[in-house]
């Protein structure tokens, strides 16, 4: 019953998608457009040329990117987080600033890290790391921020040294709150790879979508946003997953 | 010399508009080597806030606490601490929230023979079967024996109580009160206590000393009333002992008249004092 509803909702979006293909000839409609992608789906690990590849191997490409990306982005934003969480004087120093950079669209960012790095593929992890580190700078802070005075009185009062309570107390007080970060970090990532690959044309999902379209060749640009999506969420729920657990236990 | 000495200890907090509350006022206490003193007064009187201070949890305003010669100025290494709430870290056991303690206290003993003194000291208060168990599988009761048999790990010569059995049920209570002393006089130094409570019966049961806590703000200490009932004392027993009576008559006398006073007389008496009065009466008479 729980499958039921949303397979139907998903046949409900094929039935609008098919009626659009009527009134607009350039829409594939649904058939067309397994009809001309299925070479790619069927035959995922082929690799035919730069961009022309299998889809399990341009999602592949991407997912390689996002998580050097997105590595970078937490291993910037969780000390940061900390730092911010601990001490009132360096979140009055860099919250405004930070509430100013948060907004600044990937598409902003790709071009300062050609300028700053020269090379399109670390242009490129730049952007997702300063785009997606923000959620886990913040919900880091918050976590900090949220420890009960009564944790705090057990370090006092048991004169925990610095990094026991650090490793004791701090950390895991903070951890659902961290997780929470890296889910959306995640999210974040993975939207930014596929606006970093249009521009840099790296081969990946994003830079198949960018070029099928250049290409004229709609179909595969309905493809890609359908891969796009499946894997935003099947990312989406191993961190939800993960995130529970760590709840749970 | 008395052990620990409190001289003239005033405190106020600032709150967030700016206004200045005054918590404590010319607060002087003397406390012997090895006695049990009760601080009893109504809920929000300043309780705490002195517990603390003298703890070294908090800096007083003005005046001094001596402890054994030495003026506190942080949390010394032969204090224990029992909280109402429990205060044990969820995501360690049982046996892993006293061992954090003793490896606090002897960062260079053996990480087994630290467990294995964690152990024997949650076996000493029943849990022996229960070390292994977070505290989100223990019962209140359960969790405030951990805390305790967190206390008296790391065998400490002094030992602050914030209302420790406060938020427990009258059964575990009295069982825990029983605990508490033999765990206190079963250490081979003795043991000096500071314990705050709203109760008069538990102050009864337990202490050498009863300092009533008269409210403010600021409050202000009462003179010490000496305990002398015999030991062992169990409730049972008190409640039809006539010099328990006694005390418990005087101690509520000295607690309520004094809130009477203020709510009839003085310009500064609040609803809250007449309340408060008629509840801890009310507690009392129960």
């Amino acid at each position: 019953m729980h499958l039921l509803l949303p397979m139907v909702g998903v046949v409900l979006a094929v039935l609008a998608w098919w009626a659009a293909s009527v009134m607009i000839p350039e829409l594939p409609s649904p058939a067309r457009t397994w009809q001309e992608s299925k070479i790619y789906i069927l035959q995922p690990l082929v690799k035919r040329g730069e961009t022309d590849q299998g889809i399990a191997l341009l999602a592949y490409y991407s997912l390689l990117r996002v998580a050097q990306g997105f590595l970078l982005g937490i291993m910037i934003g969780t000390p940061v987080g900390f730092l911010l969480g601990v001490s009132p004087l360096l979140c009055r120093m860099f919250d405004p600033l930070m509430q100013v950079m948060r907004p600044i669209s990937p598409l902003a960012w790709l071009p300062l890290g050609l300028v700053l790095f020269q090379k399109s593929e670390t242009a490129a992890l730049f952007a997702i790391a300063v785009c997606s580190m923000w959620p886990t700078i913040i919900n880091t802070m918050v976590g900090v921020r949220a420890i009960p005075q009564d944790y705090w009185n057990v370090a006092k009062v048991l004169r925990l040294s610095k990094t026991t309570t650090f490793l004791k107390i701090i950390v895991p007080a903070t951890l659902p709150y961290m997780f929470t970060g890296y889910r959306l970090s995640l999210g974040i990532a993975w939207l930014v790879i596929v606006a970093s690959e249009m521009l840099t044309g790296a081969p990946g999902v994003g830079g198949f979508l960018w070029q099928e379209y250049n290409s004229l060749i709609y179909a595969h640009i309905l493809l890609a946003i359908i891969t796009i999506g499946v894997i935003g969420f099947v990312l989406d729920r191993l961190m939800g997953l993960a995130e529970a657990r760590l709840r749970a236990a | 010399m008395p052990f620990i000495e409190v001289a003239r200890v005033t405190k106020s907090y600032t709150a967030a508009n700016g206004a200045i509350r005054p918590v404590l006022r010319g607060v002087s206490l003397s406390v012997q080597r090895g006695e049990f003193v009760c601080i009893v007064g109504a809920m929000g009187s300043g309780k705490s806030t002195l517990l603390s201070i003298l703890a070294g949890l908090t800096r007083p305003d003005a005046g001094r606490v001596v402890i054994d010669g030495e003026p506190v100025d942080r949390v010394r290494a032969d204090a224990a601490f029992v909280f109402q709430n429990y205060s044990l870290l969820p995501w360690l056991t049982a046996q892993e929230n006293v061992r954090l303690a003793i490896e606090a206290a002897a960062p260079t003993l053996a990480r087994q023979e630290q467990a294995a003194r964690a152990r024997r000291a949650l076996e000493q208060v029943g849990l022996g079967t229960a070390v292994n168990r977070r505290p989100s599988q223990l019962s209140g009761g359960m969790r405030q024996r951990v805390a305790i048999a967190r206390a008296f790990a790391t065998d400490p010569e002094l030992l602050f109580l914030d209302e420790p059995f406060g938020a427990l049920d009258a059964l575990t209570r009295e069982t825990l009160q029983q605990d508490l002393v033999r765990l206190c006089s079963s250490t081979e130094r003795p043991v000096t206590a500071v314990m705050i409570t709203n109760s008069v019966e538990e102050a009864i049961l337990l202490a050498d000393w009863i300092v009533p806590m008269l409210p403010g703000p600021p409050a202000t200490l009462g003179a010490p009333i000496r305990i002398q009932l015999p030991r062992p004392r169990s409730v049972a027993q008190l409640a039809h002992d006539e010099e328990a009576s006694e005390v418990r008559a005087h101690v509520i006398a000295t607690l309520t008249a004094t809130l009477c006073v203020r709510a009839r007389g003085s310009s500064m008496a609040s609803p809250q004092d007449a309340i408060a009065a008629r509840r801890l009466a009310a507690e009392e008479s129960r």
